[in-house]
């Protein structure tokens, strides 16, 4: 843990003192954009289970791609590896041109489903934990209250997480992922637990935080009309592969009812269903 | 609807109203002198050894064994429940061990602790370390475990170094569990304490008690009750005080 954290932060600094660019890492409301990511036969196996088998996909820098399957076909597993939660028995995977760093850095971060943030911090302090390790201690948390601002809960960053709403904690750790203005946002079903309601106000989140950040956002979902209604991509996985790789060419802000939106939607439920 | 007032007296009319029977019981004979002292003899008692000092050196004695005996013992068991959660390898060497002397009551180890120590202040702070020990060792231990992974992964993620992740995670998320062991531990202090006073001492609570029945001194014996149940009733605050301060972020401790 020790060695992945200095090797993965001390990278930019290095980067700097060749360079004649000031560092920007520290300096808030930067949109940082995105980062291409390719991914080159990729497989995963555990014990004698193929999880993947010879994945091969790229995203373009700032592209939201949504990433659907049939549960247990091993979309979680993708993005574990893609943040080197996991080591891949194949292939490889590049993030802006570089091997995928070990987990701890600042150029990737991940949503779970749950929010796991810290009980015993208080909301500020819990998104303050996700500025990078190169912003110096005093710094951040008024960054932190940067991306608390960000999520539209400024007010609340005194408060314990256990005082909060699902849908708010959700949106903490969407602050805390934000912080340190990641280049690639990996989120793992992160709606999946909340209500309807809660859930399409946060899709809408989800987008504007996008749109105003411009990172490269990989989204685990088992809801076909979340994938169309924010991805500009949807990759169907089935059986260790990707099964279906579609562009989704909808103007934005996307309504639900369109006969295009409901055209896609049909043609990534018939191969998920196909598969069985 | 009831009133704050009337809910903070309720509780209390019953104790009030069973020493007042208690007292009326022995002053008209219902119960003789010799069997239960009356409270207002008591109370005498209270100020006769408050007066000669007496009393609070026994208290003091009894006092400081008590927490000598806590902090040996709580410390090695909360490290050794440290050092089992963290490491596997101090595990498998330790654990079972432990686990086996457990099942040994500690308060059988009596006769020999008088063996090997006497009746000196030794044999006290062992047994009541010993009693100790195990509570705060197994709470810790299972607190440990029972850090929800999921945390751990994400300060993964979030690139903590091992300290951070520490300080940050394991030990807030073990806290509430190391708590439990404490109270529970504390409880046990003073029950080791007051048999080892009472089987081999020369001085404390357990001894006052012990040399006052000797000459049939039963307001003395009954007061050292009284303290004993008093000081445990301290002990217990004191922990719900720490839980009440460390666990602020618990909805179940708000
Ligand atoms: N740590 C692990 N050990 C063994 N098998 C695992 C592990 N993680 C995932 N799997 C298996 O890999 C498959 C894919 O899991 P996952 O990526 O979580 O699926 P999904 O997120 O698509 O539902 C499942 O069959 C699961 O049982
Ligand atoms: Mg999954």
């Amino acid at each position: 843990m020790l060695e992945a954290l200095t090797a993965t932060s001390l990278a930019p600094l290095q980067r700097d003192r060749t360079g004649a660019a000031a560092r920007t890492v520290a300096e808030p409301s930067v949109a940082t954009g995105g980062t291409a990511v390719s991914i080159t036969g990729l497989t995963k196996r555990y014990g004698d289970k193929t999880v993947l088998s010879g994945i091969d996909l790229s995203f373009r820098a700032g592209e939201f791609v949504a990433i659907v399957g049939r549960s247990g076909c091993g979309k979680s597993t993708l993005l574990r590896l893609l943040l080197g939660l996991e080591k891949p028995e194949g292939g490889e995977i590049r993030i802006g041109g570089q091997p995928a760093p070990r987990a701890g850095g600042d150029v990737a971060r991940f949503i779970f489903q749950e929010p796991r943030l810290l009980p015993w911090q208080r909301v500020l302090d819990n998104v303050a934990l996700g500025a990078s390790r190169t912003v110096p201690a005093d710094r951040r948390r008024p960054l932190a209250q940067e991306a608390l601002k960000e999520v539209g809960l400024a007010d609340r960053g005194g408060e314990w997480p256990s005082v909060l709403s699902g849908g708010q904690r959700q949106r903490v750790a969407l602050a805390r992922a934000l912080v340190s203005h990641p280049k690639l946002l990996a989120l793992d079903e992160p709606l999946g637990a909340l209500d309807a309601l809660t859930r399409i106000e946060m899709q809408g989140f989800l987008e504007r935080v996008w749109k105003h950040q411009g990172f490269t956002a990989v989204l685990v979902t088992h809801d076909v009309s979340e994938a169309v209604a924010l991805a500009d991509r949807i990759v169907l996985i089935d059986g260790g592969r990707v099964a279906l790789d579609v562009a989704v060419p909808l103007a934005r802000p996307r309504v639900r009812g369109s006969a295009e939106f409901g055209a896609i939607e049909g043609q990534v439920l018939d191969r998920l269903f196909a598969g069985r | 609807m009831p009133t704050r007032f009337s809910q903070t007296i309720i509780p209390y009319l019953l104790p009030v109203g069973l020493i007042a029977f208690w007292q009326v019981a022995v002053a008209t004979g219902l119960v003789a002198r010799n069997v239960l002292p009356a409270p207002s003899d008591v109370a005498l008692a209270f100020f006769e050894l408050a007066g000669n000092g007496e009393l609070v050196h026994h208290i003091w004695v009894s006092l400081w064994r008590a927490l000598a005996g806590f902090a040996i013992g709580g410390l090695i068991g909360f490290g050794l429940g440290l050092a089992n959660g963290l490491s596997r390898t101090s595990e498998t060497y330790t654990d079972t061990t432990l686990q086996m002397v457990r099942n040994v009551p500690h308060l059988a180890l009596i006769p020999l602790v008088i063996v090997w120590f006497g009746i000196g202040e030794e044999a006290k702070l062992f047994l009541v370390a010993l009693g100790v020990f195990f509570p705060v060792y197994i709470n810790t231990l299972h607190g440990i475990r029972s850090v929800d992974r999921q945390l751990l992964e994400m300060a993964d993620v979030y690139g903590f170094t091992r300290a951070e992740m520490f300080w940050r995670v394991v030990l807030p998320g073990a806290l509430p569990s190391v708590l439990v062991g404490v109270r529970y531990s504390l409880g046990i202090m003073w029950l080791t304490l007051i048999v080892a006073e009472t089987i081999s001492a020369s001085s404390g609570l357990g001894y006052l008690a012990m040399q006052a029945r000797e000459f049939m001194q039963l307001q003395i014996v009954v007061l050292a009750i009284l303290i004993y149940a008093l000081l445990g009733k301290l002990a217990d605050s004191i922990a719900r005080f720490l839980e009440r301060a460390t666990l602020s972020w618990n909805p179940a401790y708000r």
